[in-house]
């Protein structure tokens, strides 16, 4: 066990915990903050998707070490009402079936267009790639990127 | 309007009652959970609550709450079956708060999500609750006012009297309304004056989705819970034998690990209780990561079970199955099954098939097979339970409370009526969430814990823990005289552990000399419903051996289909045709229609299918080309009839879904044996679809004929396997007969 110190959606958290646990399971087990979710564990799916410094990453091979000084962001942080481009344009198009994929959908469109505002077809098929939908919501999501990517 | 009766479960009735703050269901509250600014505050929050029916509460300020009787996992039942009541309730939509109700079997009836059958079987009673409930409201009125109740009028959450220019919201009758004796018959109205209904309404927790709220089973949390996991056997075949913990035990927050039986030996199961792996070991601790370290900690040792029996009673049919010993491999699996379709058994035998074949000019004979499947929920099989003394309480993701409730009472041997389940919204279930043998293991570590716990599989014990889509052959041979014509088809299907027959399904009905038999292949791996269970294979090989028949009858395939249909619709062969011949056709006009079909365009190949089943219409046209080997799908256009459409736009994105994940597990989906072990465990390995994949565009047309509602979680899954593999025939000139088709593309 060992303290870390993080920095979860602009707050301050200290958490005592295994340095190898994943930031998923800090997240869900520790902080509850449960939007984050777990997939396959293996950076397969892309369920456990959050922003570190910006950048997408998988929570579920990330450890909690990796994470200190890091600046992280989770669906819960994303916006103080929903009101995010990003999920208003999901609202728009009503993109979620069974919904649980969703907020690794959402973190890694956050990331993708911060990084390139106006993407092709091509550069969201690669930014999405690692993340996984069972319900096939890919139509929407690709709709709703677009719509984020305008506003 | 329709006069209907009122019909429901009396004590959802009966039980009318003002009851103050609305606690009766709610085990979380709704109410606690509003945040300033949502739509509950924004119309300010009721005092108190009048509970009008067991669907229906409404506060002192106009707010509704209608209670979801149905488990949701995507289909959007959560919106639509609310629709049907506040339709009839005549209230505002915007005034409408959505309930999930708990397992609660005196207020709802068939409480489940499977067959796609919840609207279908929910229309007239969702109806009738809203009526009722407006009929009250209405009575209500007529007592304060003085007024006779048939010249009061309803409109979008108020009672009017034109005449003496009375009116007042829902919610000032609400406390007389739950008092007042129900009537005996209500209006119905007629389907010009839908108002809510057939409108696009957005999915009552898309806000909750998008911002990160707990909703799923995985989420649940209690104050003092345990997070539990279990280890099962690695192989189908095997079961356990012992197990050294003394490593994982004394590792960092870990509370216990010890066997777990989630049935006993001798237990009749009934349709939902298959389980692979009936002895696991469980590990109980504080925290998910500790959990999953000290699972890797404990020695199991698993022996080869020899073949038993289970008793088995299939909705009262009872039945001992065989399960064979043995750790089998795939290419056993496939002798095994061609061994058996030799031996089939006849379901149907229209005209004198023998004949046609020994007159035939020309006879054409394919084999079609199906791998088996793992469903891939993307949340993992879970669940939440505290078993105190003889008091229960569940909460999570399941397809079949009702049933899961009896085999939980029996195994725990608490009764039924201490059994409380809450149901989480489902990180979708496509039928694995129907066999809720994770419920029991869950409870009965509870209470050998004496603690709340929740039960997670990691995704490996998932997707290796059996109850897969079956292995599937069908063999479809078909006699075409020296005109070719078609004179005779044969179908021999059969699967590894269940086959996947429908005799009197299309295009039976439609061919003079026509046989269906089927055979099955005993073995210990389980299998389960898997969305659109058996025509998930069915169609797929139909559809494919169709269009390869069209081709050799000179025939455009969407011409011969409705020529069959038109055959079977004006002079049947046999008597139990399972399908109506026109709206089949509808949905191929319309597909014919909206997809241009005929019309080529360069570079794209195309591909038609359709397929009736669980009371809808589906038919598909594929559009796609292959660029650097990979194939790309530009656009589906698929037309449905599914009668009268609740919530278009959410039916248009589950039967997008439907596309998606049919193109996906048509593609790419499989799972395969040795010796008894499944050959991939995680999504590294199981290659499920992802976006570059997808279709580019769907388009989805409804038929408009004036029918009842009826699904469509499952209806627009199975034809588009044909329609891709036609499309992909088309592009390659080669038909594939084996899913998945991935590999076969060169
Ligand atoms: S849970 Fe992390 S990628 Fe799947
Ligand atoms: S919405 Fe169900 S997995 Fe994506």
């Amino acid at each position: 066990m060992a303290k870390f110190n993080l920095t979860i959606n602009g707050k301050s958290q200290t958490v005592d915990v295994d340095p190898s646990t994943p930031i998923l399971w800090v997240l869900r087990d520790h902080l509850d903050l449960v939007g984050t979710k777990y997939g396959c564990g293996v950076a397969a799916c892309g369920a456990c998707t959050i922003l570190m410094n910006g950048n997408a990453i998988r929570s579920c091979v990330t450890p909690v070490s990796a994470a200190e000084g890091a600046k992280i962001t989770t669906i819960e942080g994303l916006s103080e009402n929903g009101d995010h481009p990003v999920q208003k344009a999901w609202l728009e198009h009503d993109v979620p079936q069974c919904g649980y994929c969703q907020a690794g959908q959402i973190m890694s469109a956050v990331a993708l267009l911060e990084s390139n505002p106006n993407p092709s077809d091509a550069d969201i098929d690669n930014a999405m790639n690692g993340n996984i939908c069972r319900c096939g919501t890919y139509v929407r999501i690709k709709k709703a990127i677009k719509t984020a990517a305008k506003s | 309007m329709t006069l209907s009766k009122t019909s429901l479960n009396r004590r959802s009735f009966l039980k009318v009652s003002a009851l103050a703050g609305g606690g009766l269901f709610l085990s979380v509250g709704w109410l606690a959970g509003c945040k300033p600014g949502s739509k509950e505050a924004a119309h300010g929050m009721p005092e108190e609550w009048f509970r009008i029916n067991g669907f229906i509460r409404i506060g002192e300020n106009g707010l509704i709450t209608i209670m979801s009787p149905n488990p949701e996992g995507g289909q959007n039942v959560k919106t639509g079956m609310p629709m049907i009541v506040a339709e009839e309730l005549d209230a505002d939509w915007s005034k409408v708060v959505v309930e999930q109700a708990p397992l609660d079997t005196d207020n709802f009836t068939r409480q489940f999500i499977g067959g796609s059958q919840a609207i279908r079987m929910g229309w007239n009673v969702l109806r009738q609750a809203g009526a009722t409930a407006r009929q009250l409201l209405v009575n209500a009125a007529a007592q304060t006012w003085d007024v006779p109740a048939n010249e009061i009028t309803t409109e979008s959450g108020y009672v009017i009297h034109t005449a003496s220019r009375k009116k007042a919201h829902y919610g000032e009758m609400a406390s007389l309304a739950a008092t007042l004796p129900l009537p005996e018959n209500v209006q119905l109205k007629d389907r010009k004056d839908y108002k809510i209904i057939g409108t696009s309404r957005k999915n009552v927790d898309a806000q909750k989705i998008v911002t990160g709220k707990p909703l799923f089973g995985l989420d649940y949390k209690k104050e003092g819970m345990l997070y539990a996991m279990i280890i099962h056997p690695p192989a189908h075949g095997l079961r356990l034998k012992s197990f050294d913990a003394s490593e994982a035990t004394g590792m960092p927050g870990i509370k216990d690990v010890f066997q777990v039986k989630s049935h006993q030996d001798d237990y009749e199961r009934t349709f939902f209780d298959t389980t692979s792996f009936t002895d696991t070991v469980a590990i109980v601790g504080n925290s998910t990561w500790e959990v999953m370290n000290a699972k890797k900690a404990v020695k199991v040792e698993w022996e080869e079970f020899s073949t038993y029996e289970e008793s088995r009673d299939w909705n009262g049919r009872k039945e001992k199955r065989t399960i064979p010993a043995g750790l089998e491999s795939e290419s056993d699996q496939q002798r095994k099954m061609t061994d058996a379709a030799k031996k089939a058994r006849t379901l149907r035998k229209d005209g004198n098939p023998e004949a046609a074949f020994a007159n035939a000019t020309k006879v054409i004979e394919r084999t079609f097979y199906g791998p088996f499947l793992a469903h891939n929920c993307m949340e993992p099989m879970n669940f939440f339970a505290h078993v105190q003394g003889d008091k229960v309480e569940c909460a999570g993701p399941l397809q079949k409370p009702e049933l899961t409730e009896q085999a939980l009472s029996s195994r725990l041997g608490i009764p039924i009526e201490n059994i409380h389940i809450e149901m989480t919204r489902l990180g979708g279930g496509y039928g694995r969430r129907s066999y809720a043998h994770w419920l029991i293991e869950a409870a009965v570590i509870s209470q050998k814990v004496n603690a709340p716990i929740k039960l997670m599989y990691t995704r490996e014990d998932d997707m290796t823990g059996g109850i897969y889509r079956p292995m599937y052959q069908a063999t479809y041979r078909a006699a075409l005289d020296k005109d070719n014509n078609l004179i005779g088809l044969h179908v021999n299907a059969g699967g590894l552990v269940e086959p996947p027959s429908y005799p009197n399904r299309f295009p039976a009905g439609a061919i003079e000399n026509y046989l269906a038999e089927e055979w099955v292949v005993s073995s210990n791996i389980t299998v389960g419903s898997f969305r659109a269970p058996r025509s998930n294979f069915i169609a797929a090989a139909e559809q494919s051996f169709l269009d390869e028949l069209a081709e050799a009858m000179g025939n455009d395939p969407i011409d011969f289909r409705l020529e069959l249909l038109q055959r079977a619709k004006q002079n049947p062969v046999g008597e139990n045709n399972d399908y109506d011949p026109d709206r089949y056709a509808g949905v191929l006009k319309l597909v014919r229609e909206k997809s241009n079909w005929g019309q080529n365009q360069t570079g794209i190949s195309r591909g038609v299918s359709a397929y009736f089943c669980h009371n809808s219409y589906a038919a598909q046209v594929v559009d796609l080309k292959i660029e650097n080997g990979r194939v790309k799908v530009e656009k589906v256009v698929q037309a449905l009839d599914c009668g009268l459409v609740i919530n278009p736009d959410a039916a248009k994105n589950l039967s997008e879904g439907c596309v998606v994940d049919g193109i996906g597990t048509a593609m790419f989906g499989e799972l395969k044996f040795e010796k008894g072990q499944p050959d991939r465990s995680n999504f590294d390995r199981y290659r499920m679809i992802r976006m570059a994949e997808a279709p580019k565009a769907i388009e989805t047309y409804f038929v408009e004929n004036g029918e009842d509602p009826t699904g469509l979680g499952e209806p627009g899954y199975p034809p588009v396997f044909a329609a891709l593999a036609n499309a992909l025939y088309q592009a390659t000139g080669k038909r594939l007969y084996r899913q998945p088709f991935a590999g076969q593309l060169g």
